[in-house]
């Protein structure tokens, strides 16, 4: 695929983490303001806190765009470092395979997790 | 990569400095190290919160594992590098799509460039990253 194809969809992958990412950091990592707000009560890493987002429709299906568009977005850039270092022909093919395996690799484990997830929030936990 | 000629000599060395590098040069080398700091660490992320997967006990072991002051540190290192990586991200977006440049003028001496311009746009996205990651240790350390 053309550098160019693939750029843009970095650049697009990117905006996609601007928008998710944010939440997903708001959420996590911002409880003391969202609860300011009466947003949000409880630790969001709590047990009973992550079986109700594993649970949800909505945190499945934007989890699984935001890990695939982080990944991507991720290991093109470090694609693109490595190639700036003028690597031979053997090692940019390897590059090319390596960053592709890893990525798809990390993205079929993280989906199954985020599929796996509703059903283990059945479980109960303290 | 083709490099037509030009080949990256300096490495990863040109990073840091090799010449006269402006003050963007500096936030080009400091968005790469936040990028791969958070690919470094989104890996790591996505291993441990896999354990939701495996049920509450699990769950809880891989929480008891990635907590306490230094975890707590480090988690803001990701959340004030995320900030910085995505204002800045938007910044060099806007200037590939050839906002915040200025408008093309022809070449006549004095010349004028674009740097000015752009300046401003960097000075703007440092104080936004700033005082986002500012808002957010408030948060992490002080209101939880």
């Amino acid at each position: 695929m053309r550098d160019r194809t693939l750029w843009t969809w970095h650049i697009g992958a990117g905006l996609v983490i601007l928008v998710l990412l944010g939440l997903h950091m708001t959420i996590m990592h911002l409880s003391g303001t969202l609860g300011f707000l009466g947003v949000q009560d409880g630790e969001p890493t709590e047990w009973a806190n992550v079986a109700a987002r594993a649970g949800s429709l909505f945190f499945t299906v934007t989890y699984v765009l935001l890990l695939g568009a982080a990944l991507y977005h991720g290991f093109y850039g470090l694609r693109n470092i490595l190639m700036e270092l003028n690597p031979g022909r053997r090692l940019r093919t390897i590059i090319n395979v390596g960053v592709s395996v890893v990525g798809l690799a990390l993205f079929v484990f993280g989906t199954w997790a985020a599929l796996a997830a509703p059903g283990a929030a059945t479980m109960v936990g303290g | 990569m083709q490099t037509r000629g030009h080949p990256n000599r300096l490495g990863i060395r040109g990073w840091v400095g090799g010449g006269r590098w402006g003050f963007e040069r500096y936030l080009y080398t400091l968005h790469r190290l936040t990028g791969l700091a958070l690919l470094a660490y989104f890996t790591m992320h996505i291993f441990v919160t896999s354990a939701r997967a495996l049920g509450p006990e699990s769950w809880k072991s891989a929480m008891d594992v990635v907590s306490g002051p230094l975890f707590a540190m480090g988690e803001y290192l990701v959340f004030a590098a995320f900030v910085f990586h995505a204002i800045n991200g938007v910044r060099l977006g806007a200037i590939e799509l050839g906002f915040a440049v200025g408008r093309p003028i022809e070449p006549i001496y004095p010349y004028a460039t674009s740097v000015g311009r752009q300046r401003r746009l960097a000075r703007a996205v440092l104080m936004i990253a700033f005082v986002v990651a500012l808002w957010g240790g408030l948060d992490f350390f002080v209101w939880k």
